[in-house]
């Protein structure tokens, strides 16, 4: 097929970036849409010009590097998918598509379609893990029975890939499905009870100072995570914080 | 030719790794404060060795190319982690652990690593259900197992098909602790473009930042590299798009040996090239192999009928399909190891009984496991003579809880649902057995400069099992690299910060420098990924999965000439000093273009087969073994680690003789 792509270009952070008009042909209906990608940048590069720069590593979903506003949706039309696994047999020939970058002032764009996600990183500094040495001299693994309903829970929460395709849905900008994941996922586990009072606490107070929104309950996150992040996560850390306050009172 | 000394301390294989704790040197937690180690990597390798040194007190500056160590390519490993734990009442334990892997290494690893890896095996669940880590549970709320290939019990402890990144966000959760307290500086979209060699021992690093091009100078007093392996050689692998050599690459040049670089995994199961755009080749887990038999038609004309599309797999008969794995190895069948079960791919689609319209694909099917599940489910809930549709939906379910996320990552890749029609499959390029030679205590033949994870060359001989990647890569991080490295920095206690306005450093930067400046002047006429692809197809056509003294030496006279005209006419688009993804790839494809060349060196000298390497040559002529692959313990039974001496064919070999005294040599059988 033959696409019109508007593509973001940016230089980089202090340039104001402008929509450019790029024209591609005879694309497989089975390339991906980062090979898609491909095939304008070696045009690109060929011809002398600059390739667009975005961000993309496994190509098979479970980094989290990629992350496309495609059309008007993070991670393009198809559900439960990230960009690299976003096929071009979602588009028509003749198409034009509106690719940019995931925008929201926790995320400055560093260049085209590349931003900077380190807010996400910082919050997870603030709590996101158990207190506990890895010396090995942990008890055995076993000693320990988790309900399967528990493990599962947590399982799920914990498949977050951190895209931040939450927070570029949201017309708030927040960060709390992806929060809320990992709060969440320690919660069910007797591992990360210990310290979930303070985790949620120092999570939440962290990714209030990186600019993220409050959450208004539109729910979109939840139909744009490519990982099924259930809203029950948010619910969870909601009654969390609420534990901690009461427990700071 | 000189031999190398692997440091194996003395005594009984069971209390070497216990003894040698016992005696190294130690430093007190007040010295710690004082030395700086750099740690190059952040997956599983890098990441629990940076958390565990920085737990300890040292102060640690971490690298990674990707904007966070949570993306590291170990979030890709699908399918589990082994450990001998015998919670399966199996008869598991550190001894077959130990005894399946230099086995299943097709004896071409080095006994006491090996057992002191399965020795540690077991701590590395409890450290990680300590840190949170959901793995898979039964309903009794304890830990469940599934098997891998090449073994015969149950010990692959797994998080759905999503355990690499359960793993890695476990070792991302030990180093944000730390990072919270200042004791790793974290350097993300930052790569290392060379190491810094002070009075013979590893001094420091230059990187450039990825965001900035600024090229910066970092000192320490040790250097650990845990960079991930070399598939990408291939242009096409199940690795991540940045995967690359060129960390491990750089130290090789600065006196790191480079240890069997012909040794590499061709996976069985993955998803078969689907045309000449194709970027990257994406895994289906081995672990699927539990429950998918693989065939291909017996008779060539429903292989011709299925890929003209006049007639479907589910068309054929049981007795139409040709299981040719039960077929040639009935004790292990699915289960071979994974070397054997791609030769046996290979063999049947190049025999031309391939049924994809490239004749390069065989079927991974799942209706029996459905059917057998469901049976069960039907068993379980009293359901006393279920419909077959009431069978395939309860037997779907419950295939969908073991691998839903790898089943729908086939169907948004193929477009086709493998709960009604078997995957398509075919081997391809995956891991990488060798890597930088280390001693017993993982430090390469750079004094201060260890390799740890896929980087390194040390556990997996000539083929390594299912889910024993990450397995090492955690044992080297949290458990074995943070005591032996102490041995080497107590003598540091007294030397203080390591400067970097040295000569040493000036040349080093100077160096990198001039190359990056290079690239962005060529002018030339072809892209990076234009020659990358080319040292692909020769690597997969004449370094492959079989391989042969003529093709050898074509390969390697053809890298060479890819090489040359690489740097007269490669074109870098940009500048050096901004974000500049093709300048990043020219210099991995260029160190690609050297260590491809040394790869086929190393396959040409190895005139046996052993694991992964299969030379035609070398086969078995008769008898119940006939056709298969034929060591040579007599000439081969050695480490073949390569000297840098500028030119790939002018590397020398040194070789480290395998001696084993636990482990009866034999050839491996699967029958
Ligand atoms: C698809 C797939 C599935 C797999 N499944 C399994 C499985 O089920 N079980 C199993 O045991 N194994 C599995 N493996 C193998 C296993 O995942 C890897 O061998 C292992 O994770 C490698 O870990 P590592 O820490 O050594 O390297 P990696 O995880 O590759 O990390 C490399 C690190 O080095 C950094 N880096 C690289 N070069 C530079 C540079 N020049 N400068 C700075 N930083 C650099 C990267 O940023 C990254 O942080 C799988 C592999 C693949 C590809
Ligand atoms: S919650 Fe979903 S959308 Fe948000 S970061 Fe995690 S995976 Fe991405
Ligand atoms: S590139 Fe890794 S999730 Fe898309």
């Amino acid at each position: 097929m033959n696409l019109t792509l508007q593509i973001w270009r940016q230089n980089g952070p202090n340039d104001a970036g402008r929509m450019v008009e790029y024209k591609v042909s005879d694309i497989s209906e089975h390339m991906s849409f980062l090979e898609m990608m491909d095939v304008l940048n070696e045009e690109l590069v060929a011809k002398g010009d600059d390739p667009v720069a975005f961000d993309h590593d496994c190509r098979e979903g479970i980094c989290g590097m990629c992350s496309m506003f495609i059309n008007g949706e993070a991670h393009g039309p198809d559900r439960g998918v990230t960009t690299c696994q976003l096929h071009m047999r979602m588009f028509n020939d003749g198409d034009t598509i509106y690719i940019e970058p995931f925008r929201a002032k926790a995320f400055p764009v560093i260049k085209d379609l590349i931003v900077d996600r380190s807010s996400f990183d910082r919050i997870q500094h603030a709590g996101g893990y158990v207190s506990v040495n890895t010396s090995g001299n942990t008890q055995d693994a076993n000693s320990l029975p988790v309900p399967k309903a528990d493990a599962d829970k947590a399982f799920d929460a914990a498949t977050c890939i951190g895209c931040g395709a939450c927070v570029a849905t949201c017309k708030n900008s927040s960060a709390m499905l992806f929060v809320g994941a990992k709060v969440s996922q320690y919660a069910l586990l007797p591992q990360g009870k210990v310290e979930a009072v303070e985790r949620v606490k120092n999570m939440v107070h962290q990714m209030d100072l990186e600019g993220f929104g409050n959450c208004t309950n539109t729910g979109a996150c939840e139909i744009e995570c490519p990982k099924g992040i259930s809203l029950s996560n948010i619910a969870r850390m909601n009654r969390e914080f609420f534990v901690s306050a009461l427990a700071g009172e | 030719m000189s031999t190398l000394d692997a440091k194996i301390p003395e005594g009984p294989i069971d209390k070497k790794w216990t003894n040698h704790k016992n005696k190294i040197n130690l430093v007190n937690p007040a010295n710690k404060r004082l030395i700086d180690v750099i740690v190059v990597g952040t997956g599983l390798a890098g990441g629990s060795a940076a958390a565990t040194l920085a737990e300890l007190g040292y102060n640690v500056k971490a690298f990674a190319y990707q904007d966070s160590p949570r993306r590291a390519h170990s979030i890709a490993a699908q399918g589990g982690i082994n450990a001998a734990k015998n919670y399966q009442g199996d008869g598991d334990s550190t001894y077959r652990l130990f005894y399946d892997t230099v086995k299943g290494g097709d004896y071409r690893s080095r006994e006491a690593n090996v057992y002191r890896l399965a020795e540690v095996s077991a701590n590395i669940i409890d450290q990680c259900v300590a840190q949170g880590v959901p793995f898979a549970r039964d309903y009794g709320g304890l830990l469940d197992n599934r098997s891998f290939g090449g073994v015969l019990v149950s010990r692959t402890f797994y998080a759905k098909g999503q355990t690499g990144q359960q793993l890695l966000l476990g070792a991302y959760s030990a180093m944000n602790r730390q990072i919270a307290r200042g004791k790793i500086k974290m350097y993300n979209r930052h790569e290392m473009l060379d190491v810094v060699v002070v009075d013979g021992k590893a001094r420091g690093i230059i990187a450039r930042n990825l965001v900035t091009g600024e090229i910066e100078r970092h000192s320490a007093h040790a250097v650990v590299i845990a960079s991930g392996g070399y598939g990408n050689v291939y242009f096409l692998s199940t690795n991540a798009m940045g995967s690359n050599a060129s960390a491990a690459w750089k130290i090789h040049k600065k006196g790191a040996y480079f240890a069997n670089p012909c040794y590499t995994q061709i996976h069985p199961t993955c998803i078969p090239r689907s045309g000449d755009y194709q970027s990257k080749l994406t895994l289906m887990s081995e672990s699927l192999r539990n429950d998918g038999r693989i065939w291909v038609p017996k008779n060539m004309d429903d292989v011709l009928a299925i890929r003209e599309g006049r007639k479907k797999p589910t068309d054929l008969s049981e007795e139409e399909r040709d299981y040719y794995l039960e077929r040639r190895y009935p004790a292990f069948g699915n289960l071979v190891p994974r070397d054997v079960a791609s030769r046996a791919a290979k063999e049947r689609c190049d025999a031309g009984y391939g049924v994809n319209e490239t004749g390069e694909a065989v079927y991974l099917d799942f209706k029996s496991a459905i059917e057998r599940y469901g049976k069960e489910q039907a068993q379980i809930h009293g359901i006393s003579n279920p419909s077959k549709e009431q069978i395939l939906e309860m037997g779907e379910k419950v295939v969908e809880n073991k691998y839903g996320n790898l089943f729908q990552m086939y169907e948004k890749i193929v477009d086709e649902n493998p709960y009604k029609t078997p995957m398509k499959i075919y081997p391809a390029t995956h891991y990488t057995m060798g890597g930088i030679w280390v001693d017993y205590n993982l430090m390469t033949t750079i004094p201060g400069c260890y390799a740890i994870g896929e980087a390194n060359f040390s556990d997996h001989g000539a083929n390594r099992l299912g889910a024993s990647a990450l397995m090492q890569g955690l044992a080297d991080g949290y458990f074995v690299l943070p005591y032996t490295i102490g041995d080497y920095l107590s003598h540091d206690i007294r030397t203080g910060a390591i400067p970097t306005n040295t000569p040493e450093f000036d040349e080093a930067e100077k160096a990198v420098k001039d190359r990056i400046n290079f690239f962005i002047n060529n002018n030339g006429t072809k892209t990076v990924d234009h020659f990358h692809k080319r040292l692909g197809k020769v690597m997969w056509d004449k370094v492959g999965m079989a391989r042969n003294a003529q093709g050898l030496n074509e390969a390697m006279a053809e890298i060479k000439a890819i090489r040359e005209e690489f740097w007269k006419d490669v074109k870098v688009p940009g500048k050096a000093d901004e974000l500049n993804p093709e300048l990043e790839k020219a210099g991995r494809v260029a160190d690609f273009l050297e260590l491809g060349e040394l790869f086929a060196r190393d396959a040409l000298q190895r005139e046996e087969s052993c694991g992964g390497h299969f030379r035609e040559e070398s086969v078995e002529l008769d008898g119940e073994q006939k056709g298969e692959a034929k060591r040579n313990d007599t000439d081969f039974a050695f480490v073949a680690a390569w000297e840098y001496k500028g030119e790939p064919a002018d590397a020398v070999l040194h070789k480290e003789n395998l001696e084993f005294k636990d482990i009866e040599l034999k050839q491996r059988s699967y029958k």
